[in-house]
């Protein structure tokens, strides 16, 4: 997609088709609206803005959706467009989706995150507080407080602290959930499972973590990873899916180790 | 930690499919080795021997025990993974997310499906009469009586719509393998990125290689290749 990436500035009509829905328990339904003199330059969420205000001039309740720091890093935006998590852009977030994206006269299909385990809290906003309690299960270590140590008194292989990384790179926005077709969380769980396994101050927890984070995404109702491939292709941090396969090791040797 | 909790969890089933796959992608090698003696073009004299021998030995009629465990267990547990699965979004997409996949990947279970159908076929023309209503014919070799299995072939391959059958299957199983062979790796832990792409590697050859194998069997024996 990166040919879409023209620096040209241009304005653009768009019609746009929003799921609206009024909270968890009511149906929700397409809604189309059409938007005008739109700029290239804006990003995603700003096209949505001036929508909203649109939509505030004419007596309407605006759309809800999620965002938080508009810089692809806190994971907040989570809208499914034209049929992909985070829209047509590879290693993107909606924040970080720009308008260039698109050509005048196109018709936009936004959809919120559609999985059990997400329940729509309003139109394209939903609960992912799941992902909390699977991190709450297992995604930490406990060390005591006091001084920091010396940084050389835990020797990390290189290797180790490279995989660790990328798997810390996770923003926990549930793109991988979306795009599964099993809406299977394992994406996510890997990796906050390898970042702290590969690393030794995650080693005295390694085999309750995962076993514990294991059942409570269970728990959350998530589906079964069947590798399809889906979440690596979609996930805007690229974490890779070989982490999936670490997670299934991991579990495996927990289990067959636990008293 | 429970066994029971460890196959009832996600990545436990995953786990049981894993392995099962594995065991039946090695039987695979073995049959297509097997049923690969008719092309010796003896008049079948190879491949009734080696019938004779899969058929009257103990230790292959205890592993086909084994074999058909891993095989209803592969199709039960993937059946209730899929409805499982399913039950997770009950409302779909508009537009669906397709370019992040393969097809095949995404369609194991219609894939197996076919491969269900196939084997209830298969089963029915070779193995219900090798176990239970007996081959009709029979040669001597070296004085020793076996069932002519080859004649049976030649006898279920001379119908078209048999044919077409198990060559459409055989491509069912080229998919199946594409997308299981490399996930099932996977799914029992295997992250090193090496082995990863060697594996799929291996992997896609292998996914081409044996279904052909198979699918030229009954093609060769329509089309007279064999006598």
């Amino acid at each position: 997609m990166e040919s879409d990436r023209t620096m040209e500035h241009y304005h653009m009509n768009l019609n746009l088709k929003v799921w609206r829905q009024p909270n968890s328990q009511t149906p929700g339904a397409f809604k189309l609206y059409r938007v005008e003199n739109i700029s290239s330059e804006m990003s995603f969420l700003e096209m949505f803005d001036v929508l909203n205000e649109q939509l505030i001039r004419d007596g309407e309740d605006p759309i809800t959706f999620d965002h938080d720091c508009r810089e692809g890093i806190c994971g907040s935006c989570s809208m499914y467009i034209n049929g992909k998590p985070h829209g047509p852009w590879a290693a993107n977030t909606t924040c970080q989706l720009h308008m260039r994206a698109f050509h005048d006269g196109d018709t936009i299909v936004v959809e919120p995150w559609r999985a059990n385990s997400f329940p729509v809290i309003k139109d394209l906003m939903v609960d992912r507080s799941a992902f909390d309690r699977i991190i709450q299960a297992g995604g930490y270590i406990s060390v005591n407080t006091g001084n920091a140590v010396d940084g050389n008194s835990l020797p990390v292989p290189k290797d180790h602290a490279d995989q660790a990384f990328a798997a810390a790179m996770c923003i926990g926005c549930g793109a991988c959930v979306a795009a599964c077709k099993n809406s299977s969380a394992m994406l996510f769980l890997s990796a906050k499972v390898s970042h702290l396994s590969l690393l030794p101050q995650g080693d005295p927890e390694r085999s309750s973590r995962v076993v514990n984070m294991v059942a409570q995404m269970d728990k959350e109702g998530f589906g079964a990873c069947t590798n399809t491939g889906a979440c690596e292709a979609t996930c805007p941090k690229e974490i890779s899916i070989a982490n999936i396969a670490r997670l299934n090791k991991e579990y495996l040797l927990a289990t067959l180790t636990a008293e | 930690m429970a066994l029971k909790n460890v196959l009832t969890s996600s990545v436990g089933k995953k786990l049981v499919m894993g392995f099962t796959g594995i065991f039946l992608i090695l039987f695979l090698v073995v049959h297509a080795g097997l049923n690969a003696c008719i092309w010796a073009n003896d008049g079948g004299e190879m491949f009734n021997k080696a019938a004779h021998f899969m058929g009257g030995n103990l230790v292959p009629r205890i592993l086909e025990v084994g074999l058909f465990g891993g095989i209803f267990l592969h199709i039960i547990q993937g059946y209730l993974l899929t409805l499982d699965n399913r039950s997770k979004r009950s409302v779909g997409y508009a537009v669906d997310y397709s370019k992040g996949s393969k097809w095949y990947s995404r369609s194991m279970a219609i894939l197996g499906t076919i491969l269900l159908l196939f084997f209830i076929l298969h089963w029915k023309h070779f193995w219900v009469p090798s176990r239970f209503t007996g081959i009709p014919e029979a040669k001597f070799y070296n004085g020793i009586e076996v069932h002519d299995v080859f004649a049976l072939m030649k006898d279920t391959f001379s119908e078209a719509w048999v044919v077409i059958f198990y060559v459409i299957s055989c491509a069912a199983l080229g998919y199946h393998l594409a997308h299981g062979f490399q996930s099932a790796f996977k799914t029992i832990g295997i992250h090193n990125r090496r082995y990863h792409t060697m594996l799929s590697a291996v992997g896609m050859g292998f996914s081409i290689v044996i279904p052909t194998l198979f699918a030229l069997m009954p093609i060769s024996l329509y089309l007279g290749w064999i006598r």
